[in-house]
């Protein structure tokens, strides 16, 4: 299979399209514009729809019409974008919709800055916008995951009816990797699949209705309720994480995306120092891979949680472990990149301070 | 084996074009690259750099802090970056930009003024070309004759008839 060098954000648009995405919705914004411009190039080409919005509300909003019609579609942004997004998530989440929302993560808060961050790990797994309900959030950690989660997104948030979320970061989407996709052919769904559709169907059947507003307390309530039946059994059902050398781990880093290809080589670092040192890595943010976590620390005297924030996962990783390892925080925010060497050295200082 | 490379310089110079021929080379030996750029404002005139790996391994951390090789393209970027050299690691220096001599005696360094013999053999642009020319024959990291396919996978038809000017490049770096 042939191996194509390209940036995260490219790789992903050409997943996307290959899954079946006829219509992308967008505004630019660094450091994710590189997946507008490939849509623009490749959605024409491909019998799909490629629209620069007027703003980033506007790009949802298309996507919220362009989900009632069954069809698959998406938007992407980053960090401030995302916040301006999230009035059109919540009426989706509201309206059982599916879509795929890529967050190609910047420095925050405001406008920030331009270079990567994890600070929007609560946005995305907690509150991406008001009321009550969840979203699926995909965390890739290379180029070539950027691609492979962006097909799972599309089909998982089709079977939950769902919005999901793909978390990625300045550098996985600038960065170039090789890359190979399964095979060459445009995957297409069917519309007519999905039977709550708003298509049309020439008044052979009941018209659908996808909304959002329900005045009468009870019936809300009902509508809630199943939502969250439903997330209990997505949460058992989606649950990934990576173990790496965490068999006989004492120091167990926990880190996603980006930051866990870090965090791996100063996980090998600290072997190389004599230092049983493992990494797990949360693929999926939500639901949260608490049971794998749990079994990559099975043998941790200290967790060291790594982000490019000032401390978000560390609240999950306390919450799966029930805080019976103590769990330790180093991180790097506003767009700076943790060396490294600096991860070693705190898995260096756990080391000696042991299970105290 | 691992080779880590930054190549740094002023926007415009090529830097992102010289490091992305490198991953090219690696990828069209089936090893595992990876190619990491600044990016925002840099890209418009101020410094650029880019971070490159090429291994018979998967890469971990695709951000180099300590590289085996620097390509060194401007003033701010060999001040910036070599220190950060591997001990036993090379410095490829742009001297027709780089004034400083290099005072580090734990790397082989090379002082090129790239951007004059550019100047002088009518290759406007590719100071940043004969600098790789002088990597690939330090490092070995490929042959020349490796370096027109992944040439040709990088510059786009239209513009094909550049390749044998960037080759031109290419081979004054080799011979230096």
């Amino acid at each position: 299979m042939e191996r194509n060098l390209m940036k995260g954000n490219e790789a992903l648009a050409e997943a996307a399209i290959r899954a079946g995405c006829k219509g992308f919705f967008g505004y630019p914004i660094t450091p994710q514009t590189e997946i507008s411009a490939y849509m623009a190039k490749r959605m024409p080409k491909v019998g799909g729809v490629f629209l620069q919005a007027e703003s980033e509300i506007a790009a949802i909003n298309m996507v919220y019409g362009c989900a009632s019609s069954g069809v698959r579609c998406m938007t992407s942004s980053s960090s401030p974008g995302i916040s301006l997004k999230s009035e059109g998530v919540s009426y989706m989440a509201g309206s059982d919709l599916p879509c795929v929302i890529v967050n190609v993560m910047r420095g925050g808060p405001g406008l920030g800055g331009i270079q990567p961050s994890q600070s929007d790990y609560w946005q995305a797994t907690r509150a991406l916008g008001h009321g009550d309900f969840q979203i699926l959030v995909f965390a890739p950690s290379s180029v070539q995951e950027m691609a492979d989660y962006m097909g799972k997104a599309f089909d998982l948030s089709d079977k939950y009816r769902m919005p999901a979320m793909i978390l990625a970061d300045g550098l996985l989407g600038q960065m170039m990797e090789p890359v190979t996709f399964g095979s060459e052919e445009i995957h297409t769904p069917d519309p007519a699949l999905k039977p709550w559709a708003t298509n049309g169907h020439g008044n052979k059947r009941k018209h659908n209705i996808v909304n959002s507003l329900y005045l009468q307390a009870e019936e809300l309530e009902n509508l809630v309720v199943e939502r969250f039946k439903r997330y209990e059994i997505v949460k058992s059902e989606v649950h990934e994480a990576e173990c790496y050398r965490t068999d006989d781990a004492e120091i167990v880093v926990a880190a996603y995306g980006s930051v866990a290809r870090l965090a791996k080589a100063a996980v090998d670092l600290a072997r190389e120092a004599g230092i049983k040192a493992g990494l797990v890595r949360p693929i999926t943010l939500w639901p949260f891979p608490v049971q794998e976590v749990k079994d990559a620390c099975r043998n941790a005297k200290r967790v060291l949680c790594v982000e490019m924030s000032m401390g978000q996962m560390i609240e999950d990783v306390k919450l799966a472990l029930d805080c019976r390892v103590p769990v330790d925080f180093y991180g790097r925010t506003g767009g700076v990149i943790p060396k490294p060497s600096a991860i070693l050295e705190q898995i260096k200082i756990l080391n000696e301070k042991g299970a105290e | 084996m691992t080779t880590e490379a930054i190549l740094a310089g002023f926007g415009g110079q090529g830097i992102l074009f010289a490091g992305k021929l490198l991953a090219y080379l690696g990828l069209n030996q089936d090893k595992q690259v990876s190619w990491l750029p600044s990016y925002g404002p840099e890209m418009r005139g101020g410094t650029a750099n880019c971070s490159v790996c090429l291994s018979d391994h998967p890469i971990g951390s695709p951000y180099v802090t300590d590289p085996d090789v620097l390509i060194a393209m401007n003033g701010p970027s060999y001040d910036k970056f070599i220190d950060s050299v591997k001990p036993g690691g090379i410095a490829i220096i742009d001297s027709t930009l780089v004034t400083k001599e290099c005072t580090r005696t734990d790397i082989r360094s090379f002082r090129i003024p790239s951007t004059e013999l550019a100047a002088q053999h009518g290759l406007p642009g590719m100071a940043n070309i004969i600098l790789v020319g002088k990597l690939i024959k330090e490092t070995g990291i490929a042959v020349i004759d490796a370096v027109r396919p992944a040439l040709e996978k990088m510059i786009p038809p239209k513009k094909a008839n550049l390749i044998e000017a960037n080759m031109k490049a290419l081979a004054l770096g080799m011979a230096l």
